[in-house]
Parts: structure tokens; sequence; C-alpha cells
């Protein structure tokens, strides 16, 4: 096995009114090579935070943090973000084509790869639609393909389905582990379904409520290719459930320090 | 009673309603001029002032006098062309308000995009910007005709200075308030500075520098007119103001109805231009049903 990505002790301050306000705190994460982890975490413990650190949109305060390119031309990694950050300006093409266009692919190669990726996805009859003309569960999967289509080595997601209803949801987790199995990339998904990410990881990482830190970790044991079929049966709900006894302590602590 | 001859759909007595009642105010109005409910000197009949605007329009005092147009360039004479259009008011008006709102327009929207995406500047020009936005421009004619005489080049840089602030101030808010989201995207998916400028700045901020332009173009309208009422020869404003000191109302109402005319002209042509450049704004949508069934509601167009 080879360490995909290495996260040391990482800690991310920010600055507030009531003086500065630590988001992560002593964090590390070692993630190898074609795996799936899941991070989960009451909401506000800083997952977000170390997910923009390693997409390269924040630097840490402290702490280091290290990818391991195999492919130099191949982009690294790319985001898919929380909610919908797909341009409403852009059609779905050119919003799946984006990032082969940043790195100045050819403007047919890049159309016949969006093209690809968008009947993968069910978009086929809406490659030239603007998102205002898609629903929720459309602009994601378009916001998962744009991801995908720029094929990097780490996919880094970030909540990618948490804007949707359940039912949307369920149809989406079932093809993002489609997907992901015909492509076992390194996958760091941030989610805060306990379902979704034994549903979808490899490893499941437990952080602490604010300020956020590595708590515990689970290896899940269900054998791929995996469908949505598993969450009936009773490991599935046994292990939801052993997470969740852990989770709560944190939730109810966020909720204290709320209130 | 047969009801069905009665029925109408909507769209159409929307429209009936919306030609109708115009119409019928103005025939109120001639009524009651004819009648001599209305001093005629004062408040013109509609007909009345139709046959000033055709009178200005044969006299070559609006349009110029442009059947002298071919003559002249068949001779050659240029400047003896230009100067046909230099005696129209309403060409005098119109070139006074474009070359003003393009001279102002476009540092407008360079500096907005600079003061937008950068802290410093902005924080630095803010408090210059608003001081001065809230001056009414027209107040400092008197000052930049001090500067740039009382020929042309004044009335044109008043109008740029009142289309300059008004896009430079939407263009900053447009830049600024982009959804951090789409310049993380950007960023993460590998753009440049001239990509990103390209792809996600310009397009996203675009809405509201054409609620700029569309603020600076009618602004330049009343500027200008206002101007040309204390300091031209030619212009609009210079009818209808001359046309009231000489107690000729027809041609004081004619020139009205053309400023009507040129506002709604504007705003349209605007509008089409906002449609072009603009298309995922498009409100007349076809209802999309989504590819898994699952997530029907909310799909596409607003009805």
């Amino acid at each position: 096995m080879t360490v995909k990505i290495e996260a040391k002790d990482l800690s991310k301050v920010y600055p507030s009114r009531n003086g500065p306000m630590c988001a992560l705190r002593d964090f590390s994460l070692r993630v190898e090579e074609g795996e799936f982890v899941c991070i989960v975490g009451p909401s506000g413990c800083g997952k977000s935070t170390f997910l923009r650190i390693l997409g390269g949109l924040l630097a840490p305060s402290s702490g280091e943090i290290k990818l391991f390119p195999r492919n130099e031309k191949a982009p690294l990694q790319n985001i898919v973000f929380q909610e919908y950050a797909i341009f409403p300006w852009k059609t779905v093409l050119d919003n799946v084509a984006f990032g082969l266009e940043m790195r100045g692919v050819p403007r047919k190669e890049r159309r016949e790869t969006a093209h690809d990726w968008i009947r993968k996805v069910g978009l086929a009859k809406f490659a030239d639609a603007y998102p205002h003309q898609l629903s929720g569960g459309m602009k994601q999967r378009v916001s998962i393909a744009r991801a995908f289509a720029n094929d990097p080595e780490i996919l880094l997601m970030d909540e990618p389905l948490g804007a949707l209803d359940a039912q949307t949801r369920a149809i989406l987790q079932g093809e993002l582990v489609r997907l992901w199995e015909a492509s076992r990339k390194t996958v760091v998904y941030i989610t805060h379904s306990i379902e979704e990410s034994v549903l979808l990881g490899d490893r499941i990482v437990l952080m602490t409520a604010h300020p956020g830190t590595y708590k515990t970790e689970y290896a899940v044991p269900f054998t791929r290719p995996r469908s949505f079929e598993l969450t009936s049966a009773p490991e599935f709900a046994r292990l939801s459930y052993a997470i969740w006894q852990e989770l709560e302590v944190e939730v109810k602590r966020t909720m204290e320090k709320q209130s | 009673m047969n009801r069905s001859c009665w029925h109408i759909d909507s769209n159409t007595r929307d429209r009936l309603l919306s030609i109708g009642f115009p119409l019928l105010l103005l025939a109120l109005w001639e009524t009651a001029v004819r009648l001599q409910w209305l001093d005629g000197r004062f408040f013109p009949a509609p007909t009345a002032v139709a046959v000033a605007l055709w009178e200005l329009t044969v006299k070559g005092e609006l349009l110029g006098k442009l059947w002298l147009l071919p003559g002249l360039i068949a001779a050659g004479d240029l400047s003896g062309a230009r100067k046909v259009f230099a005696e129209g008011h309403l060409w005098v008006s119109l070139f006074r308000i474009f070359s003003g709102f393009f001279v102002g327009a476009v540092p407008g929207i360079i500096l907005g995009v600079v003061m937008g995406m950068n802290r410093t500047i902005r924080v630095a020009l803010d408090p210059v910007v608003s001081a001065v936005y809230v001056l009414p421009k027209i107040a400092i004619l008197p000052l930049v005709m001090l500067v740039f005489g009382i020929g042309e080049v004044s009335k044109i840089v008043i109008v740029a200075i009142a289309s300059f602030f008004l896009v430079l101030i939407n263009t900053t808010v447009g830049v600024r308030d982009i959804e951090p989201i789409f310049l993380e995207a950007g960023k993460n998916y590998g753009a440049n500075h001239r990509q990103m400028f390209r792809h996600i700045i310009i397009p996203a901020a675009l809405p509201i520098i054409f609620s700029g332009l569309r603020l600076s173009l009618g602004t330049s309208l009343i500027v200008i007119i206002a101007a040309e009422f204390v300091a031209a020869n030619y212009g609009l404003g210079y009818l209808i103001w001359f046309s009231w000191q000489t107690l000729l109302t027809e041609n004081m109402f004619a020139g009205l109805v053309v400023i009507m005319i040129l506002g709604a002209l504007f705003t349209s042509g605007l509008q089409a231009l906002e449609r072009r450049l603009m298309p995922w704004q498009r409100e007349e949508l076809p209802t999309l049903v989504s590819a898994d069934g699952a997530d029907m509601g909310g799909t596409g167009a607003k009805a």
C-alpha cells in the first residue's frame, strides 16, 4: 500500500471578533492510495476546513500536509463542493468540461470527455441546459461529473449530497458507489450522515466537537461491489449504531456549547 | 346571452388593457381641450402635439435637414453632412449621451472590478466614491464648464461623470458579492488569473454590472437634458427650454414625447443586449423533468 495523503498535526486558527477561533486542532490523518475515507463529525467540527486545506484553498496555521502525486501531468485533486458550486452561467456541458478547459485540453477532446461523463451520470438529454433548469439532484450530478471528468488522482468531497432530499440522496449514493468502484480513486468524503459513510467508505474517521480533532476510526468490513441494498443488512445497522453512540457524545457537546 | 363570445384569454385581455387604457386617457385629454375644460395654450391637445412633432421633423429641427444629405455627400462635402446632424436636436443629444456614457462606463467597469477584487483598494477609495456619488451630478456642471469650457466637451464630461460613478458602484458590489464558492471552484480546478476573470468574475458579476449600466443610461438622459436647459444651443433639452421661453407649448410637449420614446428604446435595447449576453438568465424556460424521477419537484421553470 502506498500513502497518498499524509496530514500531521494540522491546526487552523481564524481571527474572529472574540479573539482567535480554533477551527481544527492537531488533526492527523493518513490515507492510502485507492482508499475511500469518510470523515464524520458534528457540525462545526472543522471537517470542511480540513477538506479546504487538502484542496489547497486554505493554508493550515500549523502542521504539515502532504499529497503524493503519481502522475505529474494529471491533476492531483479536485473538490466536489457542498451544495451548488456549479456555474449558473455555463451549460451542463461547459460545467463538466470546466477543469479540462482550464488545463488547456483541446475543445473537441474535452467535449467528448464531458459528454461521456454526462452520459454516465444520466444527464445526456440536458447537456445544453443551464443549471437553473435542473433540479437539485441533477445539479449535484453535474458537480460530481465535473470532478470525475477532470480525472484527478484524489477526489475531495465536501458533503456533496448534504443539501438533497432523502430520496434523491439515496439514488445518488447508489450512483456514487457505482462510479467510484469503476475508478477506485483515492477519496476523502466529508459527511454528517453515518449511514452514508458506512455505505460508501472503506474507513470512517470520527471527529470530536469543536475545535475538531481525531477521535476514533472504524474499518468498514463490507465487500464490494456495494449497492443501496446493503443498508438493509443487520450488520449495517449494527455498525451505524455503534458509530452513532460515539458521535452522540460529540453532538451533545456541540449543542451544549451553542446554548 | 352567449357567454363564449365574451371570453378572451387573459393574455389578449392584458394586451387590450395596456394599449386601450392609455388611448382612453389620450382621448379624454383631447376631448377636454376641445371642450375647453383644459387650456390648450398650456396643455395642447395630443393631435396638436402630433402636428408639432411632424412640423419639427419636416422643418429639419428635430433630425436636421436630412434631405440635404444626398447632395452634400455627392458633392463630397463631409463637413457639411456632419453639420446636418449637428443641427438636429435629437442627434445632438444622442451623441452627447452615448459618448459620455461610453467614456464613463468603460473605466467604471474596469475600476469596479479592481475595487471588487482588492479589499485594500476598495477600503481606500470607498469614502471618496461615496462622497462624490451622493452629489447630484448636475450640481457640478458649473465647475465642469469652468474646466472644459461651454462647448461640447463639458456636456460629454458631465454625462461621463454621472455614468462613471453609477457603473463603478454597481460593478464593485457585483464583483465583491460573488459567491466565494465559485471563486474556490475556479481556483481548485486550476484557473489562472486570466481564466478566473473570463470564466468566473465577469459572468458572475454581469447581472449587477448591467443594472448599473441601465441606471446610468437613464441618469445620462436626465443629466443631458438638464445641462441642455442651461448651456446649449442644440439638443432636446434646449428644444424644450426654448419652446417654453417662447410659449410654443406644442413643441415643448413634442420634445417630451421624443424623450419618452428615447427612454423606452434605451430600456428595451439594453434588455435585448442582456438576453443575448446572459442566456442563462432567460425567464421563459421549458419545464424539464428530472432524469431519475426521484426528484421531480421544483425543476426548472418559474411559472
